[in-house]
């Protein structure tokens, strides 16, 4: 029996609309999905800055906590934070980098350096109370750094070491082995090889490791209080080379040592009090540590950017 | 080898370094979450009227934890919601610390329910104790199990967390033993969410200082608790905690200073401005004063350097502000 060649054509255009219907199905799913994320982000930061809203002002920012809700600001909170980070940072990126560095470029293939990736890959799934714990032993009352900068600043570096390491790895193998091979070929040592070639094209990604480990050092809570970060403190680290009130200089480092609070446990404790006002000064404190975060990924992004284009293969 | 003398000589500096700058002028307070908001007061109006001279720092580590730094001497102050224990004391003299304890205000725990709640008029001792012993766990779970004249309603539990001082004193007074209480009820530190709890659900009840229940009296109402002695029901406040009829939930709540550190003077002066200004604070803070001769006494205690405390080492139910003079006197 002969087919009726219109009735054919309508078999085939049935058949490409129903693939069409279930494409669209597919990507009003995925919409929704997405969608359902972005609400969810967008209510929480909107929600907080709507709360938080009586409180945006420049003495929110400048001044130190008080007992008073109207009074209480964050400026002892967002200057520690920002101090935390910076020894993070110089502490974590040196160490991450150069471990991934070696691992990639330098380790033989052998069982030693399997065992201390897969403890690397695992470090970075280590609850950060744990390395609160550590830091509390070793970095508080061990090497006596005491409850200063310098120890929570340690503990987070800790805390972001693996996420460092690697998204360095990562970076250093998404680079085309010609490029070594080329480098190799023309004489370069391997020191001169990693030196001009492999971390400068490795560094967007690298950059972008660490500054995701820092967005998520930054909100963290558990390892600080651990440590023992303050709650109230209305004073600032001493700036290197102001006068002291006894009359002498401060060191370059002195702030290193100085006692602190950060602003997830400055956001803790307004939350945790019984007079209802504070709600609002945690809410404007979550804005402000959001727009923090928001702020490094923004420059993450940025660095990619900028040092993408300057990588010429 | 050399390398490694280097390394050992770099980490030693570096501790050393670290012992020097942390002897800069700065008092260090760190304890109870209760006692927090009156001393974080103090050190806030300390700091003003030095101009920033003086630097304090208050932490929030327990009434157990404070007294774990205070004994190792790495405070000068510990705030406490209950009196030196004596693992405590051994503790702190193991380690060389003597210290001058310093009661500053009485606190009321108040329990609470919900202000719809129409069938809790008032709570016994011995009707809170069969709510709360660990051998309720499980059983009861109604409310005319407590008293047959309550309805058949389920019993929500709010409390203050295992590791409170609030917690030790509410099972002590209650149950009868420290920490002694059932497990299956919704444990908060941040009281809070016992407010929230409280606040939602009609047939709950729960405990917390009272501030929190100053702050929030038109989500909860206080439920008057009978005093064992009298045979009265007592709501906690003020007049009631000063006249010492709200029993056996009202304690008072302590500072403690380290001895060596009344030799700074910065520290000395820090005592001084405590002590005159805590009366005007604590009420600021929703706490109980207390009466004018405490603070003097405890100023007389700093001068006169007698040191210890005047518990022996228990955490004493009951005691009222009478009685606390008494004893403070005789130090």
């Amino acid at each position: 029996m002969q087919a009726n060649p219109n009735d054919k054509q309508a078999q085939i255009r049935a058949l490409i609309a129903r693939g069409k219907l279930k494409d669209a199905l597919f990507a009003a799913l995925g919409i929704i999905c997405l969608g359902i994320g972005l609400v969810v982000i967008f209510a929480l930061v909107a929600d907080m800055a709507v709360k938080g809203a009586a409180r945006f002002n420049l003495d929110f920012f400048l001044n130190f906590a008080s007992r008073r809700a109207t009074q209480a600001g964050i400026l002892s909170a967002w200057v520690g934070s920002l101090l935390v980070m910076l020894v993070t940072a110089l502490t974590a990126v040196p160490l991450g980098v150069a471990a991934g560095l070696y691992l990639e470029e330098y380790a033989k293939r052998n069982w030693i350096t399997e065992v201390i990736e897969i403890n690397i890959t695992n470090l970075a799934a280590v609850p950060s109370i744990v390395y609160g714990l550590l830091a509390l032993g070793i970095f508080v009352y061990t090497f006596g750094f005491g409850q200063s900068i310098l120890s929570a600043g340690l503990t987070l570096a800790l805390l972001i070491l693996p996420i460092v390491i690697v998204s360095t790895r990562e970076a250093i193998r998404s680079i085309p082995a010609m490029i070594r091979e080329g480098s190799m070929a023309v004489g370069a040592t391997r020191w001169q090889t990693c030196r001009y070639h492999i971390i400068p094209y490795a560094m967007p990604g690298i950059l972008t490791g660490v500054i995701i480990g820092l967005a998520r050092a930054i909100g963290e809570t558990a390892p600080i209080i651990t440590i023992g970060a303050l709650t109230f403190i209305a004073f600032l680290p001493p700036v290197p080379f102001s006068e002291l009130a006894d009359g002498t200089r401060a060191g370059l480092f002195d702030w290193v040592m100085s006692p602190f609070t950060v602003m997830p446990i400055q956001i803790f404790n307004w939350t945790s009090r019984p007079d209802p006002a504070f709600e609002v000064n945690a809410a404007a404190a979550g804005f402000v540590l959001m727009a923090m975060v928001l702020t490094m990924n923004a420059i993450a992004i940025w660095l990619r950017y900028r040092l993408r284009k300057n990588i010429k293969w | 080898m050399l390398k490694q003398t280097r390394i050992s000589l770099a980490l030693a500096g570096l501790s050393l370094f670290a012992a020097g700058a942390a002897q800069a002028q700065v008092i260090k307070i760190d304890g109870s979450s209760t006692v927090y908001p009156i001393t974080e007061a103090v050190a806030e109006e300390f700091q003003k009227a030095k101009k920033n001279a003086v630097k304090v720092t208050v932490g929030i580590s327990g009434t157990g934890g404070g007294f774990k730094k205070f004994c190792r001497g790495e405070t000068d102050f510990a705030n406490a919601s209950r009196p030196i224990t004596a693992k405590e004391m051994e503790d702190c003299k193991a380690a060389g610390v003597q210290y001058v304890e310093m009661p500053v205000a009485f606190d009321a725990l108040t329990v609470v329910i919900n202000p719809k709640n129409s069938f809790l008029k008032q709570v016994t001792v011995e009707e809170m104790k069969k709510l709360w012993e660990p051998a309720a766990q499980g059983q009861i779970t109604k409310w005319n199990q407590v008293n047959p004249a309550w309805p058949d309603a389920p019993v929500k539990l709010f409390g203050a967390g295992a590791d409170s001082g609030t917690f030790e004193y509410f099972t002590e007074a209650m149950v009868g033993k420290a920490k002694s209480s059932r497990g299956d009820y919704t444990a908060s530190e941040d009281d809070n969410v016992l407010v929230q709890g409280v606040s939602r659900d009609v047939n709950a009840i729960g405990y917390f200082g009272y501030a929190y229940y100053a702050e929030n009296t038109g989500k909860l109402k206080a439920l008057p608790i009978v005093n064992p002695k009298t045979g009265k029901a007592v709501e906690p406040s003020a007049a009631s905690v000063e006249n010492g009829t709200y029993q056996p939930l009202s304690r008072p709540i302590f500072v403690y200073v380290k001895a060596a550190s009344l030799d700074k003077p910065e520290v000395k002066e820090f005592v001084e401005f405590y002590m005159k200004n805590a009366a005007t604070l604590t009420k600021e803070v929703k706490y109980v004063p207390l009466p004018a001769a405490a603070y003097t006494g405890n100023l007389e205690h700093v001068s006169k350097k007698k040191f210890g405390t005047v518990f022996g080492g228990k955490n004493e139910i009951g005691v009222t502000i009478d009685e606390l003079m008494k004893r403070e006197a005789k130090l």
